[in-house]
C-alpha cells in the first residue's frame, strides 16, 4: 500500500512588503513548508511507521525548482521520495483553479496508485481550501475535509475520522478507502527533521515531471479564473492608538482596563 | 438574466447563520444579474427549515428530504442536480467546514470553475470576486471568465437576511446513487471541556504565535494572574500542545464575549476573529502595524509584547518572570 501526500512550498510576505503588478514583489517573500502540509506529512509517516503493509510515502508538489528545498524537508521527516511537477505553461502565473490543480495531482496519483492521499486543509498563501476534495472527485475516491483525528483499519479499508466543524463540535465519520483526507493542524505533533533525516533526504529522489510526462497538455491548466487586481486592504480600523515608550503604552492600556472596571 | 442558486446549511436540528447570510449574498448577486434567487434546503426537517428560510429576496425554495444530517455525497449529488434543474448560472455555497467538504466536488462534477472564500461578489457582465490571500495581508479581485461559476462565501461577511418573504416552496425530486455514497456520519462529539469556560469570562488576556516559545508563556500567565483575567489563545499554541483546547478562541474553539479582550501577538485571522469579535472592548498588542487584528480593535498598541507586557505587569503591582 502507498500513501501520497501533497506538499506545497508557500510564500510568506514580510510585515512590510510591496505589490508589483499582480504579485507581491519577490524580495519581500520568504518560503516555507505550508503549515497544514507539515501535519499531513506527519500523519502519512506515522501511518507507515505503524503498519508494515505501507510500502511508501510519496510527496508530490507543483512548484518551481526552488521548492525542492522545502520538499527536502518532507523527505527529511520521513517521506520516501518526491515528485515535483513543473512546466513552462505555469510560468505565466500560479495555477489558481483547484480543479486544474487536481487534474495534475490526479495524473500523478494514477501513476502511483495510492490507497490514501493526504493534503492540507488549505495553503497559507492562496487559502483556497479546495484542492483535496477536488482531487478526490477527480480520482473517483472518497474523501473527508478538515480532519483532526484519523484512524485507519487496513484490513477493512475503512478510515475512522473526526472532521472538525465550527464551535468545538466534531463530526465522526467512516470513510471507505481509497480516499483523500484534508488534514487540519493540531491532528498530531509534526516531528523536527533529525540530522540523520536531513542527511538521508539528500539522497532521496525528487523526480521532476512536466505536463507532457504526465500525459497532460497546457490546456490542463487553462482556467477562466484570473487575478485582475491585488492591493493591500484599506484598513477598517477605527482603533485609538496608544503610543509612546513601552512604559507609556503599558500605562495607556492600564488606564483603559481601569476605566472599563476589569482591573485595578 | 442569470439566476442564482444558494445552498443552506444546518446541523443537529438547527439552521446555521451562514444560511441567512448566503441568502443576502445570493440576493445581491441576483439583483446585479437581474435573475431569480433559488435556495436549496437539503436534509433534516426540511419543511421547518423552508419555513424559516422563506426570506425577503428568495424566489423559490427547493426542499430535498434526504437524511438527517450533512453527508457530502448526498449534498454533492443533490446540488449538482439542483444546479442543472434550476438552470441557475451561479451557485453559492457558504465557505464553512461542510461547504469545503462538497463545493469543490460539485465543481469537479459539473466542470464549472470554483472560487472559494469570497468576501465580495460583483457582476458587470462577468463575475468579479473579491478574496484575500497571504493570511489577509492582501486582497485580490478575481475575474471569472465563464457563464457559470461556483462561489463559496465567507461566513459573517454578509449580513443575515431576517425579513420574511414569499418564495414558492417545492419538494425537489433527486436521484441519489447510493453506490456513490462512501461515507457515513456516525455521530458528533464535543471537543474538550475542562477547568474553565471562556464563554463565561468577562476579561480575557489572549496570546498568539507572537509568544514564539512555550517557555515565554510564563510572562502571559503572570499578566493574566496579576490583572485577574482568564487566559485565552489563538489556535497554533493549542496545536503545539502548549495550552489545552479549552483555551482556544475562534471558529473551531470558543466563542467569547468578555467586557475586555486583550489580543497579544495575534494577527487576527478570520477564524480567530469569529470567536472574539463580540467582545465589548478589544485591545491589540502587535509588532506589525498592518495586522488585521487592528481592524476590529478599539485600542491599538503597536509594540513588542516582550517590552510592553512586563511594564503592564508592573503597572498592576506584579513582578514579571
Ligand atoms: C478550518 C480552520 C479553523 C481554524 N480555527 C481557528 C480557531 O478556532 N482559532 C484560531 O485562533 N485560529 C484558527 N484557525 C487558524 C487561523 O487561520 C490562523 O492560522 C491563526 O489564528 C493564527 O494564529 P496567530 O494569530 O496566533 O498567529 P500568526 O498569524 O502567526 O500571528 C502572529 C502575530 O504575532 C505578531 N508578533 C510576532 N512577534 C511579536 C512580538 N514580539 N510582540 C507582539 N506581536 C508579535 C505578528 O506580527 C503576527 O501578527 C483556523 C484555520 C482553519 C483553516
Ligand atoms: N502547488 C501545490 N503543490 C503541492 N500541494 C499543493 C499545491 N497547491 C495545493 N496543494 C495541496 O492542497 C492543499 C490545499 O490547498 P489549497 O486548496 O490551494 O488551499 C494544500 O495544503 C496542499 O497540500
Amino acid at each position: 500500500m502507498k500513501i501520497l501526500v501533497t506538499v506545497k512550498e508557500v510564500a510568506e510576505p514580510e510585515d512590510d512588503f510591496e505589490i508589483s503588478g499582480l504579485e507581491i514583489d519577490e524580495k519581500f517573500l520568504e518560503y516555507d513548508l505550508n503549515e497544514w502540509d507539515d501535519y499531513a506529512v506527519e500523519e502519512a509517516v506515522q501511518l507507515k511507521e505503524e503498519n508494515d503493509e505501507v510500502e511508501e510515502v510519496i510527496a508530490v508538489t507543483i512548484g518551481p525548482e526552488r521548492s525542492e528545498e522545502t520538499i527536502r524537508m518532507a523527505l527529511a521527516k520521513g517521506a520516501d521520495r518526491a515528485v515535483r511537477v513543473w512546466d513552462d505553461a505555469f510560468e505565466a502565473g500560479e495555477v489558481l483553479d483547484p480543479n486544474a490543480k487536481a487534474d495534475i495531482f490526479a495524473a500523478v496519483a494514477e501513476e502511483e496508485d495510492p490507497d490514501i492521499v493526504f493534503t492540507g486543509v488549505q495553503a497559507d498563501d492562496d487559502s483556497i481550501g479546495g484542492t483535496g476534495v477536488a482531487l478526490a472527485d477527480d480520482l473517483g475516491f472518497q474523501w473527508a475535509a478538515v480532519v483532526n483525528s484519523f484512524e485507519y483499519d487496513l484490513d477493512e479499508g475503512v478510515a475512522n475520522v473526526h472532521r472538525e466543524l465550527e464551535g468545538g463540535v466534531e463530526e465522526v465519520t467512516e470513510v471507505d478507502a481509497p480516499a483523500v483526507f484534508t488534514i487540519q493542524t493540531g491532528i498530531n505533533e509534526p516531528r523536527y527533521a533529525s540530522l540523520r533525516g536531513i542527511r538521508q533526504a539528500q539522497s532521496k529522489e525528487i523526480a521532476p515531471k512536466t505536463l507532457d510526462d504526465l500525459g497532460l497538455d497546457a490546456s490542463a491548466v487553462e482556467t477562466p479564473i484570473g487575478i485582475n487586481d491585488m492591493y493591500e486592504p484599506e484598513t477598517e480600523s477605527d482603533a485609538e492608538y496608544i503610543e509612546g515608550s513601552p512604559e507609556e503604552m503599558a500605562q495607556g492600556v492600564a488606564e483603559v482596563l481601569k476605566n472599563k472596571g476589569v482591573a485595578e | 438574466m442569470s439566476d442564482v442558486l444558494a445552498i443552506s446549511e444546518h446541523r443537529q436540528g438547527e439552521l446555521r447563520d451562514a444560511s441567512y447570510e448566503v441568502v443576502t449574498a445570493g440576493r445581491e448577486l441576483a439583483d446585479e444579474t437581474g435573475g431569480d434567487l433559488h435556495l436549496g434546503v437539503i436534509g433534516g426537517d426540511v419543511d421547518t427549515y423552508a419555513d424559516e428560510l422563506n426570506l425577503e429576496g428568495v424566489d423559490a425554495i427547493h426542499t430535498v428530504d434526504e437524511g438527517d444530517e450533512f453527508n457530502h455525497d448526498v449534498y454533492t449529488q443533490t446540488t449538482e442536480q439542483l444546479f442543472d434543474a434550476t438552470g441557475a448560472s451561479y451557485l453559492l455555497v457558504p465557505h464553512t467546514v461542510n461547504g469545503m467538504d462538497y463545493a469543490p466536488a460539485v465543481a469537479g462534477k459539473t466542470d464549472v470553475p470554483v472560487v472559494t472564500d469570497a468576501i465580495g461578489i460583483a457582476h458587470n457582465g462577468a463575475l468579479e470576486i473579491t478574496r484575500e490571500m497571504y493570511s489577509s495581508k492582501v486582497e485580490t479581485t478575481v475575474d471569472v471568465d465563464s457563464d457559470e461559476a461556483i462561489v463559496t462565501t465567507r461566513p459573517a461577511e454578509w449580513e443575515a437576511t431576517e425579513t420574511d418573504g414569499d418564495a414558492s416552496v417545492e419538494a425537489f425530486d433527486v436521484e441519489i446513487d447510493q453506490d456513490a455514497v462512501g461515507s457515513t456520519v456516525t455521530g458528533f462529539e464535543e471537543a474538550a471541556g475542562g477547568d474553565v469556560d471562556l464563554g463565561e469570562s468577562e476579561f480575557i488576556v489572549s496570546i498568539g504565535r507572537g509568544i514564539d516559545e512555550e517557555d515565554n508563556l510564563d510572562l502571559i500567565e503572570e499578566l493574566a494572574d496579576t490583572v485577574g483575567a482568564d487566559l485565552g489563545s489563538s489556535r497554533p499554541l493549542v496545536d503545539n500542545g502548549w495550552l489545552p483546547k479549552n483555551r482556544q478562541v475562534g471558529q473551531s474553539g470558543k466563542v467569547v464575549t468578555p467586557d475586555v479582550y486583550i489580543a497579544i501577538g495575534i494577527s487576527g485571522a478570520v477564524q480567530h476573529v469569529a470567536g472574539m469579535k463580540g467582545a465589548d472592548t478589544i485591545i491589540a498588542i502587535n509588532t506589525d502595524p498592518s495586522a488585521p487584528i487592528y481592524d476590529i480593535a478599539d485600542y491599538g498598541v503597536v509594540g513588542d509584547l516582550f517590552e510592553v507586557v512586563p511594564q503592564l505587569i508592573e503597572e498592576f503591582g506584579g513582578t514579571p518572570p
